[in-house]
């Protein structure tokens, strides 16, 4: 150390003058190893851009992959937008400019007010059923007993199945005439008229939306339960000494504990659940007449169905803007909520 | 921790955890009746459409023998794209969190930021855009295109909790192995890779289950069948009207399969990686 102290000491007037400049700044000392002399001033700078260059080595792939895979679609998504596409630009390379007539097509189609609403209540409902099952299973799950564990990862199934095998198992349990659902439900004479969940246009987004609230549960769950667990048990201790009731104990201490961990399951809810595709290509293709639609599935069928890439693109930027505009509502929200 | 509850032998007399562990064993029975089914159906004898059998008294392996017949070639497809994405994505991936938690980088937390944001990019967009430069590329229906394509799921969460665990590495034990002249590479290589070996596993776990699970690029970034992995093999089979489920169920089986295996054998990692899912 006393060496070393020396050696920062002695540095910068031992060293040759070499470009004033470099040798004025103070070395702040120890990035060198001691006992490695000679020019520390050059030294230092040689470090420094080593430093810097193994920084950019270590980093620039992957920024360079983030901006290929995720900047440049969005640029060129935005792009798209304002061009004329169709099934011979890809033969042509002729992708005409057309302003606002992308946006003004999705717009007044009739299809976009459908999807549009049916987004809203795809994300609403999903959300909200996946929230409230979750966090009930989280608290059942936080009572200690036998095979807890156990049942709590094999709760993590439907999550980690591929979304596109959640559709097609569903799609033949929620079949009108020979699915377990009806089958079920007729046995029992809770509905024996066999509602054609996937066929008609007035169950559809419910079985949609029921299915997507099933593969959402577990990560509910998952993340609740952390949360939960992380509240100190002395707290509730306390509140059953003042004689809270079961409810009270969850209203006053569960709630407010949990708050953080209920806005980042919510927000990411939402941010996945808005641009949900497999689960509705899976089961109904958006159909019957549209009654499942949502935004992001008709800016897939604009785009690889009828080929119309400037639409579907059109209707992808208005879905990154719905995404941004919930983002920073929810962030001031947030900023209020903090600030009372 | 309550004195009551703590006296050993407690439960055991009174069998309230018992009680518990029925309540919890139906929820997981109501809940996991979609996948009983899809082994149930997988099971039955070919051409059952009308009324599948509550339970598979009359075991038939002809949905499976169809299944692999047909879409044999499409999981294997899915194992190289899933495979390629696990490499691709940890090479990228591994050096950019230690860079991010550890080199002190200037833009880290715009870096992280990007990262975040990323995630609020539907799929959709992001096929849309890379259809018309894998057109132009020569990517569409290849395996590289859509490995390149199924990382952006794997990438992202692969920097955020591997990131996440080394930043828990002391920066003079990396320090300590560099006094040896040792460059940043091998220290990467020799300290900090190997002390990051759980965080590793759990992103190499997720990043397969994320591309074998892709679906939307598969869909969009293929055309012909050459190229087709078996979550698009699985959307062709319902895509038309189906008269032979069990080969169908028997397909989502086999698609089934890798996060099923995953549960059993990497279950601790798994949490690890659900855990860490609130980060991203």
């Amino acid at each position: 150390m006393a060496e070393y102290r020396h050696l920062s000491e002695t540095a910068p007037s031992g060293s040759p003058p070499r470009g004033a400049g470099t040798v004025q700044r103070p070395a702040p000392a120890p990035a060198v190893p001691p006992g490695e002399s000679s020019p520390r001033v050059r030294r230092w700078e040689s470090y420094r851009t080593r430093e810097r260059l193994a920084q950019l080595l270590f980093l620039v792939p992957a920024v360079i992959y983030m901006v290929a895979f995720f900047g440049f679609p969005v640029v060129k998504n935005f792009l798209m937008a304002f061009q004329k596409y169709s099934t011979t630009t890809f033969y042509t390379g002729e992708a005409p400019w057309i302003g606002l007539g992308n946006y003004r097509a999705v717009v007044s189609s009739s299809v976009f007010d459908k999807a549009l609403v049916n987004t809203i209540l795809f994300t609403v409902g999903s959300i909200a059923g996946q929230f409230v099952i979750g966090l009930a299973l989280a608290v059942f799950f936080r009572r200690r007993f036998p095979l807890n564990g156990l049942l709590r990862s094999l709760l993590l199934l439907p999550w980690l199945i591929p979304l596109i095998v959640s559709g097609a198992v569903w799609r033949w349990i929620l079949d009108k005439d020979n699915g377990a659902l009806n089958r079920f439900l007729a046995a029992t004479h809770i509905a024996t008229g066999h509602p054609g969940w996937l066929t008609s246009t007035s169950l559809a987004l419910v079985a949609v939306m029921m299915v997507n609230i099933w593969i959402g549960i577990p990560f509910n769950v998952t993340i609740l339960y952390g949360g939960l667990q992380d509240i100190p048990e002395e707290l509730y201790e306390a509140a059953s000494l003042d004689g809270a009731s079961g409810w009270q104990r969850f209203r006053y201490v569960t709630w407010p504990m949990l708050r953080p961990v209920v806005s980042v399951v919510l927000v990411l809810g939402v941010v996945y659940t808005i641009k949900v595709l497999d689960v509705i290509l899976g089961l109904t293709n958006g159909g019957p007449a549209n009654a499942s639609q949502t935004i992001a599935t008709q800016s897939y069928h604009l785009s690889f169905q009828q080929f119309d890439f400037g639409q579907g693109a059109a209707l992808g930027n208005i879905l990154i803007a719905i995404s941004l505009l919930f983002a920073i509502i929810y962030l001031r929200a947030n900023r209020r909520a903090v600030d009372e | 921790m309550s004195t009551v509850s703590a006296l050993p032998g407690h439960r055991r007399h009174t069998g309230p955890g018992w009680g518990n562990t029925v309540v919890g064993i139906v929820i997981l029975a109501v809940l996991l009746f979609p996948l009983y089914w899809m082994i149930n159906v997988s099971l039955q004898p070919s051409g059952s459409a009308v009324g599948t059998p509550w339970l598979p008294l009359h075991l038939s392996f002809h949905g499976y023998s169809t299944a692999i017949g047909q879409q044999g070639r499409n999981l294997a497809t899915s194992l190289i794209v899933a495979l390629g994405s696990v490499v691709f994505s940890l090479l990228i991936a591994a050096p950019a969190a230690y860079a991010l938690a550890q080199l002190k980088v200037r833009f880290a937390n715009v870096v992280l930021f990007a990262i975040l944001i990323s995630q609020m990019i539907p799929g959709i967009v992001i096929a849309n855009a890379l259809y018309t430069a894998y057109n132009d590329l020569g990517l569409l229906n290849s395996i590289p295109g859509l490995i390149l394509a199924d990382s952006t799921a794997g990438i992202p969460f692969a920097i955020l909790i591997v990131r996440a665990f080394m930043t828990n590495i002391p920066q003079s034990v990396i320090e300590a192995g560099r006094v040896d002249g040792a460059g940043h590479v091998r220290a990467f290589i020799s300290i900090v890779l190997p002390m990051s070996r759980n965080a590793l596993i759990t992103a190499a776990l997720f990043t397969f289950l994320f591309a074998w699970a892709d679906f939307l690029f598969a869909l969009t970034l293929t055309t012909t069948e050459n190229v087709r992995p078996v979550t698009l093999g699985l959307y062709t089979y319902i895509g038309t009207y189906v008269n032979d489920w069990s080969s169908v169920m028997a397909t989502a089986v086999l698609a089934s399969i890798p996060a099923i295996v995953l549960l059993v054998v990497a279950q601790r990692y798994v949490a690890a990686g659900t855990t860490s899912g609130a980060v991203k």
